[in-house]
């Protein structure tokens, strides 16, 4: 969108094939007045995001590109783990991998607790486990996490020649949450406790 | 207004013994709060989804059972489905059936899995009869010119 600050609107795009969970976290997105957009598949989210399913992304693709996406501005993906056909993991994986969607912040949401689930996603990149049924105390952890590609969006906008200066902040700082994250993990953290505590991210169940 | 304060008991004490007898659980109260003037319908529109989805999800499983030879991971995906579907609206006891219906699903049980796809069954029109019951009172207080109390 390239959007001046003065309209902070957020745009999430959840993905989940449950359409009662659809219903719910497009509530709660929109209770804290995010845009949202749903749709009930990690292959339609992609779509959605302008990347085609088998897109290879090479490291040497431009900035400037004619990809659909460009028109398209999602600050977060929220998505169901246990999906048919693309699994949440499948879809965390290709956002991560991909040049151009590779910021976007991914957040997964399972109705089952399963650590090595959990530690899977969050070294694949998702800033966020959430276990379901999804609460508006979880909706309410999003917001530093789409402020934090809000903030690095504005100065690529103001400092076209430093596109690579903005990335390499957001490598350092999710670099150093990634090894956060790892230490926790370490320090064993077992299945039963239900409020574990992660230095950069929560682990929420009810 | 008497008539409202009636109504309202009645809707309190109804919605506490669902909660006491594990009807349904804290999720249909956060249904609840995110029911509001610009949504009015949210709780109505989820809870009619859970019906019809779960109409569905037991013909399904049905079916999936009377194969001649059943495919046992079918047959979970369907109550994961359920499992997933009931949590969300906060069907308790419907819930805790399909998770252990999934145990039978593990062990291939043919019996436990008919057994127990009978029991959520149950359990489903129980709770929707309940659940019906409920939103009639709501419509009730409402018409009356009552607000619906809010129970934590």
């Amino acid at each position: 969108m390239g959007m001046a600050t003065t309209d902070p609107q957020f745009h999430v795009l959840a993905v989940d094939d449950s359409l009662i969970d659809r219903k719910l976290i497009e509530r709660l997105l929109k209770t804290s007045s995010y845009q949202v957009t749903t749709v009930d598949s990690g292959s339609k989210a992609l779509e959605f995001l302008g990347l085609n399913e088998n897109d290879r992304n090479t490291p040497n693709e431009t900035s400037v590109s004619p990809k659909i996406h460009q028109e398209v501005d999602v600050n977060l993906v929220i998505t169901d783990y246990c999906m048919p056909g693309m699994t949440g993991y499948d879809l965390l994986k290709k956002i991560k991998e991909s040049s151009s969607l590779k910021n976007i912040p991914v957040v997964i949401m399972s109705s089952e607790n399963v650590p090595s689930r959990i530690s899977r996603c969050m070294e694949e990149g998702a800033e966020e486990f959430f276990l379901k049924p999804v609460r508006l105390s979880d909706v309410n952890k999003l917001k530093p996490h789409l402020m934090r590609t809000k903030c690095c969006k504005n100065i690529q906008n103001q400092e076209n020649q430093e596109n690579k200066q903005s990335q390499e902040i957001q490598l350092q700082t999710s670099q150093s949450n990634n090894n956060n994250k790892r230490k926790a993990m370490d320090e064993g953290i077992s299945p039963d406790r239900t409020r574990p505590r992660y230095s950069g991210f929560t682990l929420v169940s009810n | 207004m008497e008539i409202v304060g009636q109504l309202q008991k009645q809707y309190v004490d109804f919605i506490n013994s669902l909660f006491r007898e594990g009807y349904l659980d804290d999720q249909y109260v956060q249904l609840q709060k995110l029911q509001d003037d610009s949504n009015p319908e949210f709780v109505v529109e989820v809870v009619s989804i859970f019906f019809e989805d779960s109409e569905k999800l037991l013909n399904d499983l049905a079916s999936s059972l009377q194969q001649q030879v059943v495919d046992f991971k079918k047959v979970d995906g369907y109550v994961h489905q359920f499992k997933g579907s009931s949590s969300s609206v906060g069907a308790q006891r419907v819930k805790n059936a399909c998770v252990a219906f999934r145990n039978f699903c593990d062990e291939k049980n043919l019996d436990g899995c008919s057994r127990f796809l009978n029991l959520v069954k149950q359990e489903f029109y129980l709770v929707k009869n309940k659940l019906e019951t409920l939103l009639r009172l709501e419509q009730q207080i409402l018409q009356a010119g009552g607000t619906v109390p809010l129970i934590e």
